[in-house]
């Protein structure tokens, strides 16, 4: 196995997604299939080829410090499920540090 | 584990708790750049816009959208780190912080998290004539978060809150992360820190530091350890506690203070301290518990896909080392060779807001003192009596120096170079035109004040007999009679002298 059930129900909280068992069944038979998958780039990597997380060789990637127009209120809250105040209205927040 | 209900915490005095517990103080405090654009977008970064308002879809992480990082928020972050002494990273990235909050439209947030731009450096501060050495740990770049408001509970607060409603102007702001290591032994010197961190920032001038804005914060890591005797090695570190989101120098010393007193009451019972966050309560000065730092921060951190790596040259590093001005410490220790300030004369001068009036002043020609005294007791109050900053009256540097340099020469007294100071901040002119104006001129000499010696003699000739006869000190009458006579315009040890004379004392 490449990811436990118990592993899944750790994401799935993290995640805020309520799962049932028979779900968390399901779903770590089919990630661990996908991580299979890809674990098979592993055996093609050598040793002398360094891990990356970027497909293109660019660094220093840079924007000028200069402000551009933004979006308007009302464009900007036009995908909100809900709005109130000019805001993004969401539902109660449970305690949690910022 | 022992139940705190059923065993008795008494809350020893400070002083008591530091005797016995050595306090063991980090801190990390996060500072907003004064970049004009966000971290990766254009979005503009002034406060206080309508909700909403300077957002795009990049900072409010809509599909499609792709961050590029603000140069010129690198270049900020390298100041610091170059101020505070650090190494600069030669190549590092920026990684995903993943967590389900809504002031993150994203749903993680760009911060970094083994590869931080900057590492190992110092601060040193003077508290009470003694040198700290606080390391730093590291400084490394993130984005801020949106501002939350809770509605339907009591002033605002999570609990009991109906609902909540998401700002995302703050979001995407460009802000560095500063960590200690756990180096600091006193709340003073915690506040000292700070203090001195929000002056180096002041001085390179990479943000406005405005604590209750919000653009400087600070977490505080507090734990205690049994002090060792003299010769024993330290005791191990003690578990901690982190308060969060302190945002002010009071704040941070009444929190770290709090906590202190409240772990040794704790450890005196025989409880253990909680590894958890607080909040500090500003109005009871107490710390609260938040969530249990137990119960797994788990972020899932991997370098951010989205992102190309920083590889900054040693030329880059090298040119951004040659745009750092003069820091605090560097130009207290010359304020002191140069000009001859005490370090609590500094301070003073800081606080008030004329450090930089008072040596532009005698940069312009006045003695340090001198120029010291008039913006330190005379300007400073004038400002605040008209709620204005120092640098908002309408007197300057040149003003006060020339002010100062007729008081030096005798041609004014310290009343009548206030009477001078009205004049010019009720728009009269220069002092030498208020001078002239207004009739200030000090009479040392000269015919008016010969006249006005004689006229008080003839007035009290008694008194006049008994100063011939050698009581010089009963001169003071006479003395009041002339400054009256010359409206305060007069000199009042010239007026003396040349009282003794006509007498012959
Ligand atoms: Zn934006």
């Amino acid at each position: 196995m490449a990811i436990t059930r118990d592993e899944v129900a750790h994401l799935a909280r993290l995640s805020r997604l309520a799962l049932s068992d028979e779900e968390l069944g399901t779903l770590a038979s089919q990630l661990d299939v996908i991580i299979g998958a890809v674990a098979r780039v592993a055996e093609v990597a050598a040793g002398d080829i360094p891990p990356t997380t970027h497909a293109v060789p660019l660094t220093n990637v840079f924007r000028a410090d200069i402000t551009r127009t933004s979006l308007s209120q009302a464009d900007a809250l036009a995908g909100a499920p809900a709005a109130e105040d000019g805001r993004f209205r969401v539902p109660r927040i449970l305690d949690m540090d910022e | 584990m022992t139940s705190p209900t059923n065993v008795a915490v008494t809350t020893p005095t400070f002083d008591d708790a530091v005797a016995r517990y050595e306090p063991v103080i980090g801190l990390e405090t996060h500072v907003e750049l004064g970049t004009a654009s966000k971290m990766f977008c254009g979005c503009s970064t002034v406060f206080g816009a309508e909700p909403n308002t300077q957002v795009c879809p990049t900072c409010l992480g809509l599909p499609g959208s792709l961050p590029v990082v603000n140069e010129a928020a690198v270049r900020f972050a390298v100041m610091i780190g170059l101020a505070l002494n650090c190494s600069i990273s030669p190549w590092c990235r920026f990684a995903r912080k993943n967590y389900f909050y809504p002031d993150m439209p994203k749903n993680f947030q760009i911060s970094q998290y083994d590869e931080p731009l900057c590492e190992n450096g110092w601060l040193d501060l003077e508290v009470a004539g003694k040198i700290h050495r606080i390391g730093i740990t590291r400084v490394h770049m993130e984005e801020d978060t949106g501002k939350s408001l809770h509605v339907g509970g009591a002033s605002g607060r999570i609990h009991g809150a109906t609902h909540s409603l998401v700002d995302y102007n703050r979001a995407g702001i460009p802000l560095v992360e500063i960590v200690t290591e756990p180096d600091i032994r006193s709340p003073e010197v915690a506040r000292a820190y700070v203090d001195e961190l929000r002056e180096l920032c002041r001085a390179l001038t990479v943000s406005d530091v405005r604590m209750e804005q919000g653009s400087l914060r600070c977490d505080a890591n507090v734990s205690l350890r049994p002090r060792s005797a003299p010769g024993e090695p330290a005791a191990p570190y003690g578990t901690r506690s982190e308060t969060k989101n302190l945002n002010s120098l009071r704040s941070v010393e009444r929190a770290v203070r709090y906590e202190i007193v409240r772990q040794a009451g704790r450890l005196d019972a025989g409880l253990r301290v909680v590894q958890e966050t607080r909040h500090f309560d500003e109005a009871s000065g107490t710390t609260s518990s938040g969530r249990s730092k137990e119960e797994a921060t788990d972020y899932r951190y991997f370098p951010e896909p989205d992102l190309t790596p920083l590889a900054l040259t040693h030329e880059y590093v090298d040119a951004v080392r040659a745009t750092i001005p003069e820091l605090p410490a560097q130009r207290r220790a010359r304020l002191s060779v140069d000009h001859g300030f005490s370090p609590a004369e500094i301070v003073n001068m800081r606080n008030a807001g004329v450090l930089d009036l008072v040596e532009q002043t005698v940069m312009a020609g006045a003695a340090a003192d001198a120029a010291r005294k008039w913006w330190l007791n005379e300007l400073a109050r004038r400002a605040a009596d008209a709620g204005v900053a120092p640098t908002g009256l309408a007197i300057g540097p040149a003003e006060v120096a020339r002010i100062a340099e007729l008081v030096a020469a005798g041609a004014l007294t310290d009343a009548l170079a206030r009477k001078v100071i009205d004049g010019v901040l009720a728009g009269e002119g220069s002092p030498d035109e208020v001078v002239a104006g207004r009739g200030l001129k000090l009479v040392s000499d000269g015919g008016a004040l010969a006249e006005a010696v004689d006229a008080a003699i003839a007035a009290q000739p008694a008194i006049a007999d008994k100063v011939r006869a050698g009581k010089v000190n009963a001169v003071g009458p006479l003395v009041g009679a002339v400054m009256k006579a010359m409206k305060g315009q007069a000199d009042a040890n010239a007026t003396r002298k040349l009282l003794l004379e006509r007498l012959n004392a």
